[in-house]
């Protein structure tokens, strides 16, 4: 008599393959990764259509944003290290070891100098909440964010024995007078050329 | 009598679902945590502010420059020479390619032919009024770039130009 046979589909599925890609662009991920460090201050960029990508090193960034405060950082520990030096000279506030070293990983900050004692003894997350930092101080009549870059580029030419390119990194709605403030800034030490960080325009 | 039980051999197969849900979900976490696009430079010059010699002030002919106010509401009124006889406008554009863009092509190709010299090109002048915006200094540097403007720079503005962008109503 015949017998009625079902055959049953096999439900497994050969996931070697799939394994196989998934790791390699894990891997791939993981040895390209940078991880994008939180600022302290996020900006809305302008878009532009120059194709020319910001350099990595002996770079210092004034960002603006946030109705005209300014933040500044430079690249490279070492020469944040040379840099605080050279203002705890010129304030005559002295940082410890310790201090400086910690210093040495802020990527960019935006405290007068009186506070920044308290922003270095604050951790990462504490940082970048919204409110902590009020803009580094560029008044006529107190303009520490002139000595920051000077001494930025002091530090520079010391440790990496090369010139520190500037780059300005501005929100686009920002109004042009803070803009013309730091461009002040820069044109008071003869600074004249200099970057505008933007994005990438997709065709107009 | 004892029997050793060889019949059925064990698969070797493991299974591997797990494995896969694992790597896509570090796979999506690396994606995500890292800055694939690099922010991008534009390279400024600015006019040298320290003139203490007169002899480097350089005259240039009327007819060879164009000045660019940035008002408000992205908005651009330009004049070709002198404010107070200009040679052509003062006229509202607009940013982009309907709006400065075509005219500043023109004149990019008029000037040389008036000036008899190729290398007598034309000069732009950016005045950025108080009431523009970051983004409209990008924009407007960004389309010289795009036309090719061989000599510009950016300067400050004159309280005669503030009153003529108000009047426009581009001022506010």
């Amino acid at each position: 008599m015949g017998k009625i046979k079902i055959k049953r589909a096999n439900t497994t599925i050969d996931m070697t393959a799939m394994c196989d890609v998934s790791f390699l662009l894990l891997t791939f991920f993981i040895l390209t990764a940078t991880a994008r460090q939180p600022e302290p201050l996020p900006v809305d960029m302008p878009a532009s259509t120059v194709q020319i990508k910001v350099p990595d090193t002996n770079l210092g960034t004034l960002t603006v944003g946030d109705g005209g405060k300014v933040f500044f950082g430079v690249t490279g520990p070492n020469v944040r290290i040379n840099m605080l030096n050279r203002i705890s000279e010129k304030y005559g506030i002295t940082f410890t070891d310790d201090e400086k070293q910690r210093f040495s990983l802020i990527d960019a900050f935006g405290v007068p100098i009186s506070r920044l004692k308290d922003l270095i003894a604050m951790d990462n997350t504490q940082r970048i909440a919204k409110g902590v930092q009020p803009g580094i101080p560029a008044d006529s009549t107190d303009n520490q964010l002139r000595e920051w870059v000077l001494a930025a580029r002091l530090a520079t030419a010391e440790v990496n024995d090369q010139q520190m390119r500037v780059a300005i990194k501005g929100d686009a709605e920002e109004d042009y007078p803070a803009i013309k403030k730091v461009i002040d800034v820069l044109q008071e030490q003869s600074l004249n050329k200099f970057s505008l960080i933007t994005n990438l325009r997709v065709a107009d | 009598m004892a029997e050793l039980n060889t019949g059925k051999k064990s698969s070797p197969r493991v299974d591997l679902t797990a494995m896969v849900d694992l790597a896509f979900l570090l796979i999506t976490f690396f994606m995500l945590t890292t800055s694939i696009s690099k922010p991008y430079a534009m390279d400024v010059a600015m006019p040298d502010k320290t003139e203490e010699d007169s002899q480097d002030q350089l005259d240039v002919a009327d007819n060879r420059t164009i000045t660019l106010l940035l008002g408000s509401d992205n908005k651009i009124e330009y004049y070709m020479g002198l404010l107070d006889s200009p040679i052509e406008g003062p006229t509202v554009v607009d940013y982009g390619k309907n709006g400065i863009r075509p005219i500043l092509l023109e004149k990019i190709k008029q000037v040389p032919q008036i000036t008899g010299d190729p290398e007598k090109g034309l000069i732009v002048i950016i005045r950025p009024s108080d009431k523009a915006n970051y983004k409209n200094l990008v924009d407007i540097l960004d389309e010289m770039k795009i036309v090719d403007a061989k000599q510009y720079m950016i300067g400050d503005i004159g309280s005669a130009e503030v009153e003529l962008l108000t009047r426009e109503n581009i001022y506010n």
